[in-house]
């Protein structure tokens, strides 16, 4: 067992676990809404578009936290305003504000040499987490799983059936708001952990491992959490050991984990027949 | 459960008015209405009295404009024109009391919810915000489960039913929500021979009750019996019946000039 507490001598492994356990709890609970709600694109476009944010916070020396959450919670409005107007097909104006504004991130990059926290945006930073980078990741899971909770019913029934919402006046459109700036804080969140290009992955493989191997909500939001949170906790310490870029460790736990539940149940089918 | 300690947080806060007393169940004069997409309203000055306790077919091909009447009434589609009332109220501050029942198309079957939860959201209306469920919600949808011969599918994925079961499944839910006009669109499109005699039955259940019900349907076969009058609609307006068809009592166009 040595080998599992060693590392956990050292602040920054035990806060980095800590960071990586709340991080795949958000994630992971929220992802699977993402996945029910066919929403996947518009997870991967949130990740992309904070970079802006990001930088422009970095420049003016403001909370990199801050200036991501303004961007994303942004383009969260903008894609539902743009779409609204139905103009513009949704997926159309996500992929348009998504590389416009990843194109933005970019282009001010690029006007400073000194910019070193590129990588660590593009690819998570979870060993180097502050305190105050974790007071702000607990408060998100807080707030998350307060929120899935309270608006359990209509999260679920506007899911699955918006018509039936907007008869007894429940707007799809306002839980879809509220969803969308959920989903900017959790993104934001995830970035720490695993980076802009590969936080999707925390959203929506292992929601998409659970929904393999149950069709229940609750129990398939318990398994996308355990999933996510042992993702955490392998890539971390594959890190540690290995010297791995410790984000691209987490996500291949969870693809590893949905490659075994889709031969799971595949070989489960084989043996129904 | 500590309910009462939650304070009544309606989805609509303006959905609670009283019916006005000898208004019919649901009214339109001369009422255009459609996809605001669309160039021309799919439903164009079409007439329309419905009394509270009747049960009525609106009969047509698909097309004819049966849905959109239906959904315009539940308040999914504007009214573009001509007045369309129910219990005297205009649309949508009446909505506890108006239970849609949509075509089966419109929901998303492969959802991870259970047939008694399906069923749970009739009651949505009456809770509202933070409110859950309590013993009575859970009560009730027991009853409407066993009326509809679904009790043994309670635990089921929605997305593992029949067709007719799905169907069977939201008539409860419409049943579940116990309101007085019941938006019936197609319950009968493409269903077993036991569901269309639960249907049927639901039909006389709802009569007794005095309650209202008002059917899309393009199925001539039953009409006498399941339904007490029948308006007839083709390319978005009402139009004679069939030689022979059954009319019932008068629901249809006379009244744009005599009511």
């Amino acid at each position: 067992m040595d080998w599992l507490i060693d590392p956990l001598q050292y602040a920054f492994m035990r806060s980095g676990l800590l960071a990586a356990l709340l991080v795949g709890l958000t994630c992971a609970s929220l992802g699977v809404y993402v996945v029910l709600r066919h929403m996947a694109f518009i997870g991967d476009a949130l990740a992309h578009t904070v970079l802006p944010g990001l930088v422009v916070a970095y420049l003016n020396r403001w909370n990199l936290f801050g200036g991501a959450v303004v961007a994303g919670v942004l383009t969260a409005l903008g894609i539902g305003w743009l779409s609204r107007r139905q103009e513009v097909r949704e997926d159309t104006a996500i992929g348009i504000l998504f590389t416009g504004m990843f194109a933005l991130g970019i282009l001010l990059i690029s006007t400073v040499r000194s910019f070193r926290d590129l990588s660590h945006i593009l690819f998570g930073d979870i060993l180097g987490v502050t305190a105050t980078d974790l007071g702000l990741i607990a408060g998100v899971a807080v707030l998350v799983l307060l929120i899935l909770a309270l608006f359990h019913k209509e999260l679920e029934l506007t899911s699955f059936d918006p018509t039936h919402a907007q008869v007894i006046g429940l707007r799809p459109d306002t839980i879809r708001y509220g969803l969308l700036v959920l989903l900017a804080l959790t993104v934001v969140v995830g970035i720490q952990a695993v980076g802009v290009v590969l936080t999707n992955a925390l959203l929506i493989t292992p929601a998409a491992t659970a929904s393999l191997l149950t069709n229940r909500l609750p129990r398939m939001m318990v398994i996308a959490t355990v999933v996510a949170m042992i993702s955490g906790l392998v890539g971390l310490y594959a890190s540690y050991y290995f010297s791995v870029s410790s984000g691209a460790a987490i996500v291949l736990t969870c693809t590893a984990c949905f490659g075994l539940a889709w031969l799971g149940r595949t070989l489960a089918q084989r043996v129904d027949r | 459960m500590k309910e009462s300690i939650i304070p009544a947080l309606p989805y609509n806060p303006r959905s609670f008015a009283e019916p006005i007393p000898g208004a019919p169940a649901l009214e339109a004069l001369n009422i255009s209405a459609g996809y605001p997409s669309a160039g021309s309203p799919a439903l164009r000055g079409v007439s329309l009295r419905v009394p509270v306790g009747a049960r009525v077919a609106l009969v047509g091909p698909n097309g004819a404009g049966k849905s959109t009447l239906l959904k315009a009434a539940a308040g999914l589609l504007p009214v573009e024109g001509g007045e369309l009332r129910i219990f005297g109220q205009p649309i949508g501050v009446c909505q506890p009391r108006v239970a849609y029942l949509p075509q089966r198309s419109e929901i998303d079957w492969r959802f991870p919810i259970n047939v008694h939860r399906l069923v749970l959201t009739g009651r949505y209306v009456h809770l509202g915000w933070l409110k859950r469920p309590g013993a009575h919600d859970h009560h009730l949808v027991k009853q409407v489960l066993i009326q509809l011969g679904l009790e043994h599918l309670a635990g089921r994925q929605i997305g593992q039913l029949s067709g007719g079961q799905q169907q069977r499944a939201l008539l409860a839910r419409a049943l579940a929500q116990e309101a007085d006009l019941l938006l019936l669109d197609e319950p009968l499109n493409a269903v077993d021979a036991e569901t269309r005699a639960i249907v049927t039955e639901v039909l006389a259940g709802l009569k007794q009750q005095g309650k209202t019900a008002v059917v899309a349907t393009h199925d001539l076969g039953r009409l006498e019996t399941d339904f007490d009058g029948a308006l007839y609609i083709s390319e978005g307006r009402e139009v004679s019946p069939p030689p022979g068809a059954f009319v019932g009592l008068p629901v249809g166009q006379e009244l744009a000039w005599t009511g």
